[in-house]
């Protein structure tokens, strides 16, 4: 019997808990007796302390503890390198040494027995330090960029000489701005030791990777860290990695011999927990009149932290975005007296992908071909970078659904030529990106005597509703009504998952959850009928004969318009649309939400996101939520999500190919080109400003 | 946030009283306990004003007249101010969002304190928070910050959209205090910075804001607000403007223009008024006119589109005011 539960528009499991706040966040599992920490954070940008005088602040009302690199236990930090943490470089360690290597970085931490003690306390601390000038621009003469340890250039042809030699050609450069994730839930984390046994409630896209973490920073074995982590109030990839305030909060807790309850405020979420980094390009392209491409240069550098390498997929879909003979591609680093940056929804691709679809816009308007149809004069047959098919590249049907949707053809194709009463008005498109992964993932299924299931896994949810699809993947394949299955995530001690990024989520644990449910059903086959309960785990992997002969990708079409003020240079968007290959849609409500929210993701890149670092100290100017700007409901348009059919047998079994960053992907260089056509003024560099189209 | 204590005070006499002890007032606290909590303002003591008898607003004639406790959203929806003075409405809902203007009252919107950044970070030198610290904004970030009426010690603007249609329209105030009553123009409220950017009003210690009285006018009808910024809402001024107009056979017979995000006070602008009184109303004119405003500007070194961008705010309120009926 199939119930067909995948694919239907099914509303949110938990979405009466999380509107009724029975729904419990990291910081809301407040324990008995619990101390509160207060981080103090490095007022100078690089640097070391000399003194800190504690004795003060130690007599405070309530403090329990001061800890400094002065008193604070050595800690083994063992070698340990998650799959999100850069593989070159090491960590922070924190509290360890009287070195200031950023802005912010923690030096103290304040134990107190109430939040407004350990506040007070910390805000009283003084620390002596010799500071030096920070260099933390990616453009400083003293910032000097670097080859990465783990990154390869991709050179196909000869682009020099190809682009020498084209009879159109284009060179163009880029600057995007640092962004930080901003989610709603700020990180936190309640740390308890029972012996040797730590257990700590804490924000994590990751439980699995935290509990082996902060294993090897303090020493102890891994089965002795529970992390549990059942709701994520947004995160956007903040939470990937365990940042240095889970080590404080569970040394606090060893120290003090008390759970201690660490929760930083908005503005240390601007200091030490990663941010998109920022990013300079240059795209050259070289064409035929007709549009055909010759050549194709991008280069582009992200910054980085002295003691990380930081990397990101910043230029690699060029190598496979168009169809080009010569083709290379440059990535560099540019280590800067900053906090090691993470991945932000749609890491790499997003920022690269501004840069191509950009440089083709323009090139559309040189050639004067209209933007799409030169995309199609260049959609490639085989991933000519990797030389493999795609094992499914919906691009240029996304395009044609969206143009016609859209009202691509009423666009007059002149810049500067759309008006609405005094507003300028104009329409822009570009393409979306990213990889299907698939990591290992591992999965358990219980049949009940009730006739009910329950499915475990060591996953997250972080918004895109991971509870509600899995349970549609669950009752799908054990043949069960929806309500039957009961999916429970964010304990380390379920079947380990991966990281909940990467749009992987449902290709790998949903992979891994059908596998499991398959194998308890065959092995209900075997036994006599009804005996419950029975269990079965089953793991899984990506299929490496597969994926070695197929290029696998999400691919999409985004579309713009805006409306322009030509006198006092406001950009409004107006209206917009993705219109997305993404394999298989588990649950079409869920998915649309999720895309309108990284398009919303992708308006903040385009228009306002970014974070500004003061050159003299390298402090975050604006980590406040009324300073960093992200678009508000006023701010969101009309925005239309739609799939395309798309049924690719080879990503996975279940045949999907993940949605989270593909939906920011395209959206601003979307927005950037339609912000040209509506007029003829070319911003390469994000955020886009009002008081870029002043000069209009 | 450092422990203090808070007094519910019933009449005036209790509020005076009580100040003269010491401590500041709070109605809505949407500034205050947010800067106590950066620990930026560190008062001991709080009396709460909410409970005395200011919250009317009510017509007089033609004047409008609006009590100090009343909230931003009351006022902005309130029909005598729609009648009488709709630019006030307008203003107030461009103002903050709408949770800060169900709560913030129009006395405390006045004497709300600077945005600037570095005036909320402790580690940071404000000449206004810790005089003779220096300013950060000026070799700083300083994109929002004044170009006009700015000093070496201190560029930040006056954040309030509602105080620039106020001082547009010789709005007044009384306010009850120590030595008695008295009523002065609002305009005369905000200090420019000069070498004493902590001082930042002229009320004297224990005054209290009673009402706001905003004088009638017979053309109040045609007037906007026009507030310039990179999102929709809840984001403070980069340029905006109040314009009223009277205009007469396509002649400006009076204008009243204030503009915001321009200057480190609201910012009335007499000599574009006067400049544009009795001229034919016309782009061209109005654009003439507009760049008067930047007479005394000083751009900083992020803000220079400010000079581009205020001329062009003020034509492009009035030309609003100019399409009302």
């Amino acid at each position: 019997m199939t119930t067909n539960v995948i694919g239907k528009p099914i509303t949110r499991v938990d979405g009466r808990d999380k509107v009724t706040g029975r729904a419990r966040y990291a910081a809301e599992f407040n324990q008995p007796d619990q101390a509160y920490a207060v981080i103090v954070n490095a007022t100078v940008g690089l640097g070391r302390i000399t003194a800190i005088d504690d004795a003060a602040v130690a007599k405070m009302q309530g403090v329990i503890s001061v800890l400094s690199h002065l008193n604070a236990p050595k800690l083994p930090y063992r070698p340990h390198k998650g799959s999100i943490d850069p593989q070159a470089g090491e960590r922070l360690h924190v509290l360890q040494d009287d070195a200031v290597r950023f802005h912010g970085q923690p030096v103290a931490l304040v134990v107190a027995d109430s939040l407004d003690h350990a506040e007070r306390a910390a805000a009283a601390l003084r620390i002596i330090y010799e500071a030096r000038r920070p260099v933390v621009d990616i453009s400083d003469p003293d910032a000097q960029p670097i080859l990465p340890e783990v990154s390869e250039d991709h050179t196909r042809g000869d682009a020099e000489a190809a682009f020498a030699n084209a009879p159109v050609k284009l060179t163009a450069t880029y600057d995007i701005a640092r962004e930080n994730h901003n989610p709603m839930e700020p990180h936190a984390t309640i740390a308890t030791w029972q012996g040797e046994k730590l257990t700590i409630w804490s924000k994590s896209q990751y439980v699995v990777n935290e509990q082996a973490e902060i294993a090897a920073i303090f020493g102890i074995p891994a089965e002795n860290v529970h992390v549990i982590c059942p709701f994520i109030g947004g995160a956007f990839g903040t939470s990937l990695r365990t940042w240095s305030h889970v080590t404080l909060a569970a040394m606090a807790a060893r120290v003090t011999q008390r759970p201690v309850k660490l929760v930083l405020t908005r503005k240390q979420m601007f200091f030490a927990t990663g941010h998109r980094p920022r990013t300079l390009q240059q795209v050259s392209l070289g064409a035929m009149h007709d549009g055909k491409l010759t050549s194709l240069i991008h280069e582009g550098t992200g910054e980085t932290s002295r003691y990380e390498q930081f990397v990101e997929a910043l230029v690699t879909s060029s190598s496979y975005m168009v169809s080009c003979p010569n083709v290379t591609t440059r990535y560099r680093l540019t280590p800067l007296d900053t906090g090691t940056p993470v991945y932000m929804r749609g890491p790499g691709e997003a920022s690269g992908v501004f840069a191509l679809e950009s440089a083709l816009d323009e090139l559309s308007y040189a050639l004067d071909i209209d933007p799409i149809e030169l995309r199609r004069r260049n959609e490639p047959e085989i991933d000519e970078g990797q030389n493999k098919p795609f094992s499914s590249r919906p691009l240029m049907t996304c395009y044609e659904v969206g143009a016609e949707r859209f009202g691509w053809s009423q666009r007059k194709p002149q810049p500067r030529s759309m008006r609405d009463g005094r507003l300028l008005i104009g329409i822009g498109a570009a393409s979306a990106t990213y990889p299907a992964y698939q990591a290992p993932s591992s999965a358990r299924v219980r049949l009940l005597a009730d006739g009910t299931a329950e499915v475990e896994v060591a996953a997250s949810d972080m918004g895109p509703g991971t509870y509600t699809s899995m349970t549609q993947v669950a009752a799908e394949t054990l043949g069960l009504p929806f309500d039957k299955v009961r999916f429970s995530l964010g304990r380390s001690d379920f079947p380990p998952a991966p990281s909940h990024g990467g749009s992987w989520t449902m290709a790998s644990v949903g992979s891994a959850i059908r596998a499991a449910c398959i194998a308890v059903l065959e092995e209900a086959g075997k036994r006599p009928a009804g005996e419950r309960p029975l269990e079965a785990i089953a793991s899984t992997e990506r299929d490496t004969d597969v994926a070695g002969r197929f290029s696998m990708h999400a691919f999409g079409a985004v579309f713009a318009e805006v409306a322009i003020d030509p006198d006092v240079g406001t950009i409004r968007v107006r209206k917009a649309l993705g219109v997305y290959g993404a394999g298989r849609i588990i649950n079409p409500l869920l998915a649309r939400s999720q895309c309108s929210g990284g398009m919303i993701g992708g308006m903040g890149m385009a228009l306002m996101e970014r974070t500004v670092l003061d050159a003299r100290d390298g402090r975050p100017v604006n980590a406040h939520m009324a300073d960093y700007l992200m678009p508000v409901n006023l701010d969101i348009p009309d925005i239309e999500v739609q799939f395309v059919d798309e049924v690719d047998p080879h990503v996975n079994p279940l045949g999907v190919k993940g949605l989270g960053e593909i939906a920011l992907v395209g959206m601003a260089p979307a927005i950037a080109n339609a912000v040209f056509h509506a007029t003829g003024k070319r911003i390469r560099r994000l955020p886009i400003l009002l008081e870029d189209m002043l000069e209009i | 946030m450092l422990p203090f204590q808070i007094t519910k005070v019933r009449s005036v006499q209790d509020a005076l009283q009580s100040a003269a002890v010491g401590g500041r007032y709070i109605a809505g606290g949407t500034t205050l306990i947010d800067l106590m909590r950066d620990e930026v303002e560190r008062p001991d003591r709080l009396i709460d004003i909410n409970a005395l008898p200011f919250k009317q607003i009510r017509a007089e004639g033609s004047d409008l007249v609006i009590g100090a406790l009343a909230r931003m959203s009351e006022v902005a929806a309130h029909p005598d101010t729609l009648r009488l003075h709709p630019v006030i409405a307008e203003s107030l809902i461009e103002g903050a969002s709408p949770q800060l203007r169900n709560m913030a009252s129009m006395g405390g919107n006045l004497l709300q304190r600077v945005r600037c950044p570095y005036f909320r970070m402790l580690d940071a030198a404000c000449n206004k928070r810790t005089p003779g610290s220096g300013c950060s904004a000026i070799d700083g970030l300083n994109v929002g910050h004044a170009i006009l009426g700015t000093s070496d010690h201190c560029v930040a603007t006056h954040p309030s959209d509602v105080a620039v249609a106020l001082v547009a329209l010789d709005a007044k105030m009384r306010v009850w205090g120590p030595q008695g009553e008295r009523t002065f123009p609002v305009e005369q409220l905000f200090r420019l910075p000069g070498d004493t950017p902590h001082l930042e009003h002229t009320l004297l210690p224990g005054e209290l804001i009673i009402e706001i009285r905003v004088p009638g006018l017979s053309y109040s009808r045609r007037a906007r607000y026009l507030k310039v910024r990179d999102r929709a809402s809840y984001e403070f001024a980069l340029i905006a403007a109040a314009a009223v107009l009277d205009l007469e056979g396509g002649v400006i017979r009076q204008v009243r223009l204030a503009v915001g995000g321009a200057g480190t006070r609201p910012w009335r602008l007499r000599a574009v008024e006067q400049e544009l009184t009795g001229k034919p109303f016309e782009r061209s004119v109005l654009e003439a006119a507009a760049r008067t405003a930047l007479e005394g500007a000083r751009p900083l070194s992020g803000n220079h589109y400010k000079v581009e961008l205020l001329p062009r705010t003020i034509v492009r309120a009035l030309e609003m005011a100019g399409e009302i009926a």
